[in-house]
């Protein structure tokens, strides 16, 4: 076939709604986009066990602490289950994992945020695993085989998260001043990033138009942001809190809610590596890679040992 | 009324069970592999999950409102019963291990004799988590022959954490007063425990240390200065804001 | 002339028809890759599930059970190291599988019978 047919032959497929699937020919650019995103994506579980991981040791009752690190190890999880979709794109996941402590991959922005109290933990499974979660079930359709599976098991386990996050806040805004402090404290802090988490507006967005016709994406980072806010509106209502903005207001034509301007200036530098913890968090994570670098020479040397031993015998 | 030496046995176990489930914790988010940071979780949420049961078990007995976040968050570290093997750092992968494997082989053997045990709650906790123990003491055996029997650079770091360690095996085999009438011999589990010990250390071309001084004090409440610093950090919230729900 | 892949996960490799540019290399420290397939229920097939790392088969159903089982998903765990999977080539599908879309009396629906026989 040549490459023109088979070009043909792979959009075909999209138009059908048809599953790329590993060895299937795909364009140059369709793989490295869909590399750049999955890496990407797993980055950001693995990093994001960091800001909520701070609190594991600190969790205030047993119970939470064992919801906790249920959930930051399902983190883990996902993270493993992208870098193997990434794996069948013909990319090792030491080398993504290379890319990420040398600077070159990113990692969503939100978690060079840092966590500054026990109800950052409830905030980030309520706002940032909502807001991950509008993408991530877009993100079951997407057009990759391996990447859509891998979503449809994140889906399904995260599922919890939010909840979780939703209850805990619940737990804060019927208890004392203080808490109820912490709570609205920790919303004030995390809203606005939540918002910027579904990216750039799309007149701005450069890899949107592409991923959208390739159907990698499938509904732009606008709407998604749109939803975001209709549905959290509601639920902060729950919580007898507010959300920091002025301009929140439902409007009946659109039947949707009035918001006001994400500081997008701050979403630029938070990108370019001037966010409150990007330096700790690629610090921690190329920390756990070096520290472990002995540890994962010694296991394959001793697997490696008793196959010559057989061998041998 | 209520017998103090099995509420005090209780806490003993329930503690030992807390703070190696607390240092493990650590790990998540920063092991050598995505796949072991995850089984380590794994055995930090089960060691947790028996603390819980103990704890629970505990309050019931004292049965004066006490529960299980009022045992391990608003007692002083004086009052913590556990061994002081498991309150030592983390250290790196090779000290967690060592660390793992001394206590895992010590509680899969204290567990089966538990699970008989006349006290029936007791009997059902460590029947329950023998399964759990049965898996941790099989990874961690693993990673013990692994790093042994590795790199020259792993076995040196077992080495290491060998002479760490080691000093902190002797106590669990000394009873505590309350521990005396509970039907548990650990004469005969230091037998078996000292000869899976051996097997594990000589299949990772590893040697038990012989005539070494062993530290006491753990299970009566006098502790390394380790256990200090384990407890602020767990008790921060509830004891920043008394009387919360969480 | 263009790079192919050199590297595939999931069996054979086309030789050129990757249509990619990434050259993977084989590193010091990187485990060796194995697929997962559990059985969910006794009566069921094991199904593929998804991959891993790990140094030798033992480890890495240890690992698949960390990795894969933590909600009760399984009750068996096979594993197979992804290099020795070997799999049919893309590029041979409609020869290898639509010579079967015309062979309709292969499908009990083809034979028309009549109502009163029941059961059938």
């Amino acid at each position: 076939m040549t490459e023109q047919t088979s070009e043909n032959v792979f959009l075909q497929k999209i138009e059908a709604e048809i599953k790329i699937e590993p060895k299937d020919w795909m364009p140059d650019a369709y793989r490295k986009t869909n590399i750049r995103q999955i890496s990407q994506h797993a980055h950001s579980e693995i990093v994001g066990m960091l800001p909520e991981g701070n609190w594991i040791s600190r969790a205030p009752s047993l119970k939470r602490k064992l919801i906790l690190l249920a959930k930051v190890q399902d983190e883990a999880g996902h993270g493993l289950y992208l870098y193997s979709a990434c794996e069948t794109l013909g990319i090792t996941r030491e080398e993504t994992i290379n890319d990420l402590h040398s600077g070159k991959a990113k990692y969503a922005s939100i978690f060079n945020y840092p966590t500054l109290s026990w109800a950052d933990i409830g905030a980030i499974g309520w706002l940032v695993d909502g807001a991950a979660i509008m993408n991530q079930v877009m993100l079951t359709r997407t057009s990759y085989g391996p990447y859509a599976r891998a979503m449809v098991k994140i889906c399904k386990e995260e599922s919890f998260h939010q909840r979780q996050g939703f209850e805990s806040l619940l737990v804060l805004s019927k208890g004392t001043e203080a808490q109820k402090q912490m709570c609205q404290d920790a919303i004030n802090r995390w809203w606005w990033p939540s918002l910027m988490m579904f990216g750039p507006k799309d007149s701005e967005s450069t890899n949107s138009d592409q991923s959208m016709k390739w159907k990698i994406k499938r509904k732009s980072n606008d709407e998604l942001r749109q939803s975001f806010v209709d549905m959290i509106a509601e639920q902060i209502k729950l919580l007898s809190m507010k959300l920091p903005d002025d301009k929140l207001k439902w409007n009946k034509e659109k039947n949707q809610y009035d918001w006001g301007e994400i500081n997008w200036d701050e979403f630029w530098n938070v990108i370019k590596g001037n966010g409150p913890c990007n330096k700790e968090r690629i610090a921690a994570r190329s920390k756990a890679w070096e520290e472990g670098e002995w540890v994962r020479i010694a296991a394959k040397t001793y697997a490696e040992k008793k196959i010559n031993k057989q061998v041998a015998v | 009324m209520m017998n103090n030496n099995l509420f005090n046995y209780t806490l003993h176990l329930a503690d030992t069970t807390l703070i190696l489930g607390q240092r493990n914790a650590a790990w998540c988010g920063h092991g050598p592999v995505l796949e072991q940071d995850i089984a380590i979780t794994n055995i930090s949420l089960d060691l947790i999950g028996q603390s819980r049961s103990f704890y629970q078990y505990a309050a019931t007995q004292k049965a004066d409102g006490s529960t299980e976040d009022s045992f391990a968050y608003l007692r002083s570290e004086r009052e913590f019963k556990n061994c002081l093997l498991v309150e030592q750092p983390n250290g790196d992968w090779a000290q967690t291990i060592l660390r793992q494997f001394l206590f895992s082989s010590f509680q899969h053997l204290l567990f089966q004799q538990l699970q008989n045990n006349k006290d029936a709650t007791l009997a059902a906790i460590a029947e329950k988590s023998l399964k759990e123990v049965t898996y941790h003491l099989r990874w961690s055996s693993e990673w013990v022959i692994r790093l042994g029997d590795g790199t020259e650079e792993s076995r040196n770091k077992m080495l290491k954490a060998i002479t760490e360690l080691w000093p902190f095996t002797g106590e669990q085999f000394i009873p505590a007063t309350y521990e005396e009438n509970m039907g548990i011999n650990l004469l005969s589990i230091k037998e078996v425990w000292l000869k899976k010990v051996t097997d594990i250390l000589t299949e990772a071309t590893l040697q038990v240390p012989e005539n070494i001084f062993m530290h006491t004090g753990g299970k009566n409440g006098i502790h390394t200065e380790q256990l200090g610093f384990i407890l602020t950090e767990l008790q921060y919230i509830q004891k920043t804001y008394p009387g919360c729900e969480w | 002339m263009k790079n192919f892949i050199q590297k595939f996960y999931y069996g054979d490799i086309p030789e050129e028809k990757g249509g990619g540019a990434i050259i993977s290399k084989n590193t010091k420290t990187e485990w060796p890759l194995w697929e997962v397939f559990i059985r969910s229920k006794q009566g069921l097939d094991h199904k593929h599930i998804g991959s891993l790392h790990a140094t030798d088969a033992k480890m890495a159903i240890e690992n698949a059970r960390d990795v894969y089982t933590r909600r009760m998903e399984g009750v068996s765990i096979w594993v197979v190291e992804s290099k020795n999977i070997h799999a049919s080539n893309p590029d041979d599908a409609e020869s290898l599988y639509e010579p079967a879309n015309d062979k309709i009396y292969r499908h009990p629906t083809f034979y028309q019978l009549p109502d009163e026989l029941s059961h059938m």
